[in-house]
């Protein structure tokens, strides 16, 4: 059977990457602690693996102060918009694959 | 990658997706606690016209005397608290019950969208009773609440607008009929609360 895991994006694998990535999607932006709230994780697991989407560039980062507070907003670029559907249809195909 | 893995990574996607960009803790039984507040508020509202002037005549206004305008705005105002205090803790038990954090950037967004319409109608309410148009009050509340809850149903189930789209309804109708005010504003505020509420609570909330 031929499968179109070429088409997987290897920054994906991860499961809560793909999280992040679908808030994003969701959303004009999201800020830390927000997200870390949403999807139930630590603070280092969350920053290394918006770190990794950050490296891809697929999301964008804005660093701002509320008071002496550091805010920091994410909102998904677009080439992490485009990475991200391409992914869900591969998700999509292996479905209609498996199922003929 | 098995199917059924498949299948449940796309499924928290899209429940994921939802979750963060809706607020979906909003409760029914808030909806019908508002609407029996609103009947009680009316009825008794009802009763200081009647004692004061025998029978309800209708006439272009119920009355003029603003002594019993001012009673009846006072009634409208605890009726407005207890039902934000009531939507407010039931909303937030929900959100708790189902371990999510209540106060999160929806939750946020909900709030905001309609504070605007709220308190642009807020203001618009007192300046009509401060130049003493009383006729127009009731038919101003279904307005400007019909209005906030159609800015706030993009934030949570899309029913809240069909909810809102009947309240300017039954607001231009109140406009429109003189009189009408009392009539108009237990339905939309007392019934389409309670229906609201009940069919919301069924549909999301058990």
């Amino acid at each position: 059977m031929k499968t179109s895991l070429e088409q997987f994006d290897k920054a994906f694998e991860n499961r809560i990457r793909l999280q992040i990535m679908s808030v994003l999607l969701a959303n004009e932006h999201y800020d830390f602690k927000s997200l870390k709230d949403l999807l139930d994780v630590t603070d280092g697991n969350l920053a290394s693996h918006i770190k990794a989407l950050e490296k891809e560039e697929y999301i964008i980062v804005n660093k701002t102060f509320i008071g002496k507070k550091p805010n920091t907003q994410y909102s998904v670029s677009e080439k992490g918009r485009k990475a991200f559907t391409k992914h869900l249809e591969a998700l999509e195909n292996l479905i209609k694959q498996q199922k003929m | 990658m098995e199917e059924k893995d498949i299948h449940s990574e796309l499924t928290s996607i899209r429940s994921l997706m939802e979750r963060s960009s809706k607020f979906l803790s909003l409760s029914g039984l808030s909806g019908v606690m508002a609407g029996i507040y609103a009947l009680i508020g009316a009825f008794i509202g009802y009763r200081i016209v009647n004692e004061r002037y025998g029978s309800l005549v209708i006439s272009d206004s119920y009355t003029d005397d603003s002594m019993v305008y001012h009673q009846l705005i006072l009634i409208a105002g605890l009726i407005l608290l207890l039902s934000i205090l009531s939507g407010l803790l039931l909303s937030i038990r929900q959100a708790k019950k189902k371990g999510e954090n209540y106060w999160n950037p929806v939750s946020r967004r909900l709030i905001s969208s309609m504070v605007i319409p709220l308190f642009t109608g807020g203001l618009f309410i007192i300046i009509l009773f401060l130049r003493l148009e009383y006729d127009l009050i009731a038919s101003a509340c279904l307005i400007f609440y019909g209005l906030s809850l159609i800015s706030a149903s993009q934030y949570t189930f899309s029913d809240v607008k069909w909810l809102g789209f009947c309240q300017i309804i039954l607001g231009l109708l109140a406009a429109l009929i003189p009189a009408s005010g009392l009539l108009f504003w237990v339905i939309g505020f007392g019934l389409l609360h309670i229906i609201y509420g009940t069919v919301m609570h069924f549909k999301y909330n058990r």
